[in-house]
């Protein structure tokens, strides 16, 4: 049988009903309307075109997916869009300057190659950012106490001690702490 | 030559990007318009299909198509088996989408293709499969390889896949003159390389030009494209394959194909949208590949001062419900059998077996840590029957410095050549590991602590690699005119190794540019398509030494373009800063002037270009513009095929406190001594080895695919199957020796596996020596669990000793 050459009449979209979402995200306001069902991880990735959060289990362990909503560090693969309606939500993006200065965070990871395939990254440093601002920086950061800090993400490349190395050296940079 | 950067902690070219969130991994890459997918994937071991009904899920709205195997035309077949081998008698490959039988929980029956991710899996919901009651199964490899086993196929007796047997020297006379032997069973249980970014695939077709373009977090992209190319009857040159970032990949994405990798390229040919198939973690762990589980029974044939004469090791291999892969995994174990030790006379036997659950593939360390698991725990344990300390077996019986290169005879390596141990200081490895562990000064500390009733323990274990296998690898630099940068290719992928930092620092020596300015471009088949793949620990080595060649030839090209430029001699001319300069003088021309000239130019449309036309022509005067056999630019290409295998090798030592009422494990020191042969970018090498400890102790501790009795995973999510955080990991003290390779001009050998390999034994062998004195049982079996400790106490408990 010859194929149609007409184009097929595809469906553009699923009919799953849609909710109003308003959010700040990394300082800008947004309004748009969701599917209830939709995570705040693929609602950030893929209708915001953030695509620096990352989405490595879906359920709640690896932490790669790890933004910060309304000051805490939270599992977006674990968020409802239409949950976080009202946040104020960071993400990776956020947090090098608009000139591209990089965060103290981000340059002690990368003077000490705390990173691989970087696909874990962005959740390290949202989950690490949150807990240095948290508690100014009066956190346990002895290897041991940066251990435990880290203890929300999953990195399957680097071994975790040069990640220990970088939080050290930035929580330094940060608040001038020995 | 301006400053050399090999062997320079260079920092990494890339980071910045991927630390700001500006990563391209597959699911990064903006469709639009795109369509995604969702498999049906069947829920028992071994039945038959019945029937199969898609109506429903068709009606769903937001649903484009559902697929059977009724429904793809020519995908509906085995698909190849990538490395065929003569002992491989019985080799089954698994089809796109299940036909008639299903042989794995999570073999892809249907595939669905929504508007979203979501309708999807709902739609995989209401696709009416009817299955058979479910076969009778057995996922034991002792009890599958009986006579009357249920079979995974039914034409395959036994579920023997292949049957190999090697033999080095003259066994039979080794073990008829030996004083003493010295038995094992090990096994090293099935794992997952379980990289943070799952494989995904997308692909767009552009029905107007005819090409195909496939993303593909694959670490194989040309063989992609070759075979896809040639299952869909396309000109290669129609379709791109690229591996954008990759997040992580331990060989689990060296396999080409996994299902989707052909279907999602089918969707997006056959529906004129672009389809994308991003795998969740739950699908990882169903559908793509695992290895490791190895059963080893291994006698070493020795004298009673510890040399060992002779090796036996006959070992059973899982290979899963297919083998795609051939029998790489099986026949690197059996060649790494031997470890780093001299034992001149071996026979290795092993049989693959067919098992109803997820096909085996290489994973980090591809059958090295289960070879290394045998001989190691076996030499410990021939120290302590003849009453002789473990570092003095060990040193009595290492290949000696100068008896390099120590081949094994009659030997063939996974890649069909000789084994062959190109270099190496191994008694030196072990004087630094003893000196590092300050040997006499832990003695006294173990027995201190005994006196207080605290249970501290030593283990070592040695390894060696052999990497940078071939077949070949390419390299093309290219100089360009406009800005000077260099740009690098090769056909290899990255998943986070670092090569766009370490080929620059290979490329930026001879060129005289800084690292930052040269721009490596790999993983697309649209920049440079010769070449295999990224696995074995082969990146550095193969590809390195190519893209070395490759500069040392654009160098020249340089140089004498300049020479003709600056009318000066060669000899008085250096490359550097970017530039080349008349040594002892300040006349200098820039590199991108250079690469300009070479190019003889109508027009000056740039700085570069009028530059050039400062100086005289880069070609001599009286030549034609182009001299005779050159080509305008600065632009080379060359190739390096390996001769054998280079061997890495290293011992690790880890000091444990063990707590035998708790049954819990602290690591207070774990060293290494590796030696990759020269290496190129110090940090980078350690982050390496570092990442590969830490998987390591995955596989020494915790990481365990567990199945039931019908082949049903048991945890097959994150939550289930322990991959070690930051509080599980210890800290890595790091010692480098660095023996360079005769056999490539960089002197290098690989360093990607290497750390994964030797920590199980090394756990086993700490968590032994600390519990000695309670009379605790062989730790023979990993990953190792507070369980298993708990067990081989048993006797101890008996006697009421704890
Ligand atoms: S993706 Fe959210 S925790 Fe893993
Ligand atoms: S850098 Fe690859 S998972 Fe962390």
């Amino acid at each position: 049988m010859k194929k149609s050459q007409i184009r097929p009449d595809y469906p553009e979209r699923s009919d799953d009903p849609l909710h109003e979402v308003n959010m700040e995200v990394n300082g800008e306001l947004i309004t748009r309307n969701v599917s209830p069902r939709i995570l705040l991880a693929d609602f950030i990735r893929h209708h915001l075109g953030l695509t620096g959060t990352h989405v490595g289990c879906e359920h709640g362990v690896c932490g790669c997916c790890t933004v910060i909503i309304d000051g805490r560090a939270a599992r977006s693969c674990l968020t409802f869009a239409v949950q976080a309606d009202g946040s104020k939500i960071r993400t990776v993006e956020s947090l090098a300057q608009d000139d591209g200065s990089l965060h103290p965070l981000q340059e002690a990871f990368k003077e000490s190659h705390a990173l691989q395939c970087g696909f874990c990254t962005p959740g390290f440093l949202m989950s690490i950012v949150s807990q240095l601002e948290e508690t100014e920086g009066e956190i346990d950061l002895s290897e041991d106490g940066i251990r435990v800090m880290l203890s929300g993400n999953l990195c399957r490349c680097t071994g975790y001690q040069n990640i220990v190395k970088a939080v050290q050296s930035a929580a330094k940079r940060m608040y001038k702490t020995n | 030559m301006s400053t050399r950067t090999f062997g320079e902690r260079v920092q990494r070219n890339n980071d910045e990007r991927l630390l700001t969130g500006g990563g391209r991994y597959v699911d990064d890459i903006p469709l639009p318009g795109a369509l995604h997918v969702a498999f049906v994937r069947s829920p028992y071991a071994r039945a038959k299909i019945l029937s199969m009904d898609t109506s429903l899920a068709k009606s769903r709205p937001g649903v484009v198509e559902v697929y059977t195997c009724n429904d793809i035309g020519a995908l509906d077949t085995e698909m190849p088996l990538l490395i065929p081998h003569p002992s491989l008698h019985s080799p089954k490959t698994q089809r796109p989408l299940a036909r008639d039988d299903v042989f794995y929980v999570g073999q892809t029956v249907a595939m669905v293709v929504a508007v979203d991710r979501y309708v999807a899996e709902d739609a995989t919901r209401l696709v009416d499969i009817e299955y058979s009651e479910p076969q009778e199964c057995n996922i034991e490899i002792e009890e599958a390889i009986s006579d009357d086993a249920p079979r995974v196929h039914d034409d395959v007796p036994n579920n023997v896949a292949a049957h190999c047997i090697q033999v080095s020297g003259d066994p039979e006379e080794a073990f008829a003159k030996a004083e003493h032997f010295t038995k094992v069973k090990v096994r090293v249980d099935r794992s997952t390389a379980a990289p943070m970014e799952c494989r995904a695939v997308a692909a767009r077709f552009d029905s107007v030009s005819g090409e195909l373009t496939i993303w593909d977090g694959t670490q194989a992209p040309i063989s992609v494209r070759g075979g896809i190319a040639s299952i869909f009857n396309l000109d290669e040159d129609k379709v791109r394959v690229i591996a954008p970032d990759v997040g992580g990949g331990f060989g689990q994405k060296v396999l080409l194909f996994y299902p989707d990798e052909l279907l999602v390229p089918f969707a997006a040919m056959s529906l004129s949208r672009p389809v994308k198939y991003i795998e969740d973690r739950t699908e990882n762990f169903l559908g793509s590949t695992q290895e490791r589980t190895q059963i080893h029974e291994v006698e070493l044939a020795a004298n009673k001062d510890g040399v060992v004469l002779g090796l036996k090791d006959n070992f059973l291999h899982d290979t899963g419900a297919f083998i795609p892969y051939g029998i790489a995994v099986a026949q690197v174990a059996s060649t790494a059998i031997m470890g780093p030790y001299r034992i001149p006379n071996s026979r290795v036997e092993y049989k693959a077996v067919y098992t109803p659950i997820v096909p085996v593939t290489p994973y980090r360390g591809c059958g090295r840590p289960h070879a290394c698991f045998a001989i190691e725990r076996a030499m410990d344990q021939l120290a302590e029957e003849l009453g002789l300390d473990r570092f003095e077996v060990r040193r009595r019986n290492l290949i000696g410095d100068d008896e390099f290169p120590y081949e094994r005879p009659n030997l063939l390596f996974a890649d069909g050549l000789a084994v062959i141990y190109d270099s190496g200081q191994y008694s030196k490895a072990l004087d630094m590991i003893i000196e590092s562990i300050n040997l006499e000064d832990f003695k006294a500390k173990q027995k201190l602590a005994l006196d207080e009733g605290r249970y501290l323990g030593l283990g070592l274990s040695f390894y060696v690699e052999a990497t940078g296998i071939g077949p070949y690898e390419g390299g093309h630099v290219k100089v360009h005119p406009i800005t000077g940068k260099v740009y690098v290719n090769t056909g290899l992928t990255t998943q986070g190794q670092g090569h766009e930092t370490v080929f620059a620092q290979i490329v930026a020596d001879q060129l005289g540019v800084s690292p930052e300015d040269v721009i490596l471009v790999e993983g697309d088949t649209g920049a440079f398509d010769w070449g295999v793949a990224t696995y074995a620990s082969r990146a550095a080595v193969v590809s390195g030494n190519a893209i070395h060649m490759a500069a040392e030839k654009a160098r020249n090209i340089v140089l004498e373009a300049a020479s003709n430029m600056l009318e000066a001699s060669v000899d008085d001319l250096e490359l550097q800063d970017g530039k080349v300069n008349v040594k002892g003088s300040d006349v200098s021309v820039g590199l991108a002037a250079v690469a300009t000239a070479c190019n003889p130019l109508r027009y000056a449309f740039n700085e570069a270009a009028q530059a050039a036309t400062q100086f005289a022509p880069a070609a001599r005067s009286d030549e034609p513009a182009l001299g005779d056999g050159r080509a305008p630019g600065i632009e080379t290409t060359e190739y390096y095929a390996p001769p054998h295998a280079a061997w890495a090798y290293g011992v690790h030592a880890a000091i444990v406190e063990v707590d035998p009422g708790l049954c819990s494990i602290d690591i207070n020191r774990y060293i290494c001594v590796h030696d990759c042969g020269n290496m190129i970018n110090p940090t980078i090498v350690e982050g390496q080895v570092m990442g590969g400890v830490a998987q390591g102790m995955g596989g020494a501790f915790y990481e365990r695919c567990e199945f039931d009795s019908e082949g049903n995973p048991r945890n097959a999510n994150f939550m289930d199957f322990l991959v070690p955080y930051a509080t599980e990991v210890p800290k890595v003290e790091l010692h480098h020796i660095e023996t360079p390779s005769p056999l490539n001009p960089l002197g290098v050998k690989g360093v990607g596996e290497a750390g994964t390999i030797p920590v199980a034994p090394v756990i086993a062998s700490a968590i032994e020596d600390a519990l000695k004195p309670l009379g605790v049982e062989k730790l023979h079996h990993v990953p190792l669990s507070p369980n298993s400790i708990y067990e081989a106490l048993s006797v101890a408990r008996e006697k009421n000793i704890i």
